[in-house]
């Protein structure tokens, strides 16, 4: 006789609220004007790893609107105009969600290949609006050590992504 | 019944659908809020969401940078304690160096105060300041910017440029009560108004979110060269002439860059100038007032004073016209007789000598 299989349900507060208040927290920290051998502190955009793991996850109503949330947060907080990360970070959820049945399943290098596309169309979209609003081009060198640091986030997607891909069957 | 045969299957497709409506509909706020709002640093206005999140982020930020600070100012004093020794060598080199500067300073000061009182020239008076501590920073390629400390309690206004002891470090884009905004000059927004010291030659600094903001608008043969000292130039009245910025370089690129002087080391404590334009410093009073200097030492002449004058005035033009009449009737006599004497010697001239007659 089959036992009833139990549903382990990970509620919207464990995979969503916590990273993104994490990712607000560590966004604070990193503004700290610390200057360390005349270095300064990386400036990586957290809520890309969000991004990028959230519709992998699962497909969810709440985490657009939480995407936004962050976005404007970053915003408001580094002074950027008001909408751009949020256009990029809901751009990057949108090709991420349309690709998921092609993601399923993948290894990690073809992860961190989707993961590096979709952190390089991020930077390119916030690129051409702040360029377009400016009336003046961004240095691509500054631009460099700002993707740097986004790119090294791979591991925190990568690990959101297996230990909470298979945390509602209901998915599966 | 299997589970994956069960209602939940079905649920998968309209989810995602569910979603990617969500994230239309979300993309489409994101665009209007771009458009409508964005960021207009010329404007002035500083919106409620952003003076909020600025009041709420710059205790917290306070907190974050006061250990970062406590930390380098230890490692300031371990390092003093142990380079004491080259410190001092460098330092009276240094002095010795800089004596003569400093004697050419006071001449030159003492000569230019006396040129300003000879010409008249209405100097700018200084610029009040208050000092600020920066409390979070964004460096990335698309915005420069800083919270700090001050604000409009300290009478800090939008506009206000912002400097540290090496040089100009940006200017006030938002203040509310106690926390202010600046957008520093490597901001890809950012433009300032510059002059070469060398040549006087003018240009504009633009940002683009690196290090070294670049020089656009330079014009010239030999106008600019490596090394040259770039000052504000303080066209426009945004901001003071002659603030210092940094140092002509060439980028890789090719183009005409600064090194700043700010980043000679942190910029952890800033001042604001409380400078708005040159019509907030011009007192409207001073403008009508004589344009020599010495012209405004004497008071106003009271009523007394002034019929006395006005009766020397008189008497002094009366000796005038009686001047200029007399003068004119000695001119008349003068003719009269010169042409009597004239006359004279015609008549002379027409009768025949005695002894011509004699003969």
């Amino acid at each position: 006789m089959r036992r009833a299989m139990a549903v382990r349900v990970v509620g919207p507060m464990q995979w969503m609220v916590w990273p993104a208040l994490i990712a607000v927290a560590g966004t604070v920290i990193l503004a700290t004007p610390a200057h360390l051998f005349g270095l300064s502190l990386p400036e990586p955009i957290l809520p890309l790893a969000l991004a990028f793991a959230w519709p992998l996850i699962r497909p969810s109503v709440l985490a657009p609107l939480m995407l936004l949330a962050l976005g404007l947060f970053l915003d408001v907080f580094w002074f950027a105009p008001l909408g751009l990360w949020p256009l990029s970070l809901l751009a990057v959820y949108g090709v991420v969600l349309a690709g998921r049945s092609l993601l399923a399943g993948q290894d990690t290098r073809m992860l961190f290949a989707w993961y590096a596309g979709c952190t390089i169309l991020a930077f390119i979209l916030a690129y051409m609006i702040v360029s377009l609003m400016a009336g003046n081009a961004p240095s691509l060198l500054a631009l460099f050590w700002q993707v740097l640091p986004t790119l090294a986030l791979f591991p925190v997607a990568g690990w959101m992504i297996e230990r909470f891909d298979d945390g509602d069957v209901r998915f599966r | 019944m299997a589970f994956r045969d069960g209602p939940f299957d079905n649920l998968k497709a309209p989810l995602t659908w569910v979603s990617a409506g969500v994230v239309v509909v979300a993309m489409i706020v994101a665009v209007v809020l771009l458009i409508a709002n964005g960021r207009d640093v010329e404007s002035g206005e500083y919106g409620a969401a952003r003076a909020g999140a600025d009041a709420v982020a710059a205790p917290v930020g306070g907190v974050l940078a006061a250990p970062v600070r406590w930390a380098g100012q230890a490692s300031d004093y371990v390092r003093g304690y142990f380079f004491a020794v080259s410190e001092n060598r460098r330092l009276r080199a240094e002095l010795a160096e800089l004596e003569p500067w400093r004697d050419q300073a006071i001449a030159l000061k003492n000569v230019n105060a006396r040129y300003e009182a000879m010409l008249g020239l209405r100097v700018e008076p200084p610029v009040e300041m208050v000092t600020a501590r920066s409390v979070s920073e964004s460096r990335g390629p698309f915005v420069n910017a800083r919270l700090i400390d001050v604000g409009q309690a300290a009478g800090v206004r939008v506009g206000n440029p912002v400097i540290n002891e090496h040089g100009l470090v940006g200017r006030v884009v938002g203040a509310t009560g106690g926390v202010s905004r600046v957008l520093l000059i490597t901001d890809v927004s950012s433009r300032v108004p510059i002059l070469v010291d060398r040549t006087d030659a003018r240009a504009m600094l633009s940002g683009d979110g690196s290090g070294n903001p670049r020089l656009e608008y330079v014009r010239g043969e030999d106008s600019l060269r490596e090394g040259d000292r770039i000052l504000t130039s303080g066209d426009g009245g945004g901001i003071p002439r002659g603030l210092p910025v940094g140092v002509a370089a060439r980028g890789i690129d090719g183009t005409w860059r600064v090194k700043l002087f700010t980043d000679r080391g942190a910029v952890d404590y800033v001042r604001v100038l409380l400078f708005q334009d040159f019509a907030q410093l011009a007192d409207p009073e001073a403008l009508n007032a004589p344009p020599l200097a010495a012209a405004d030492t004497a008071p106003p002449p009271d009523a007394q004073t002034a019929a006395r004058i006005a009766d020397q005035e008189a008497r002094r033009r009366a000796r005038d016209e009686e001047e200029v009449r007399r003068v004119a009737e000695a001119e008349a006599q003068r003719r009269r007789e010169a042409a009597e004497q004239a006359a004279a010697r015609t008549a002379a001239a027409a009768q025949p000598a005695p002894e011509e007659v004699q003969e």
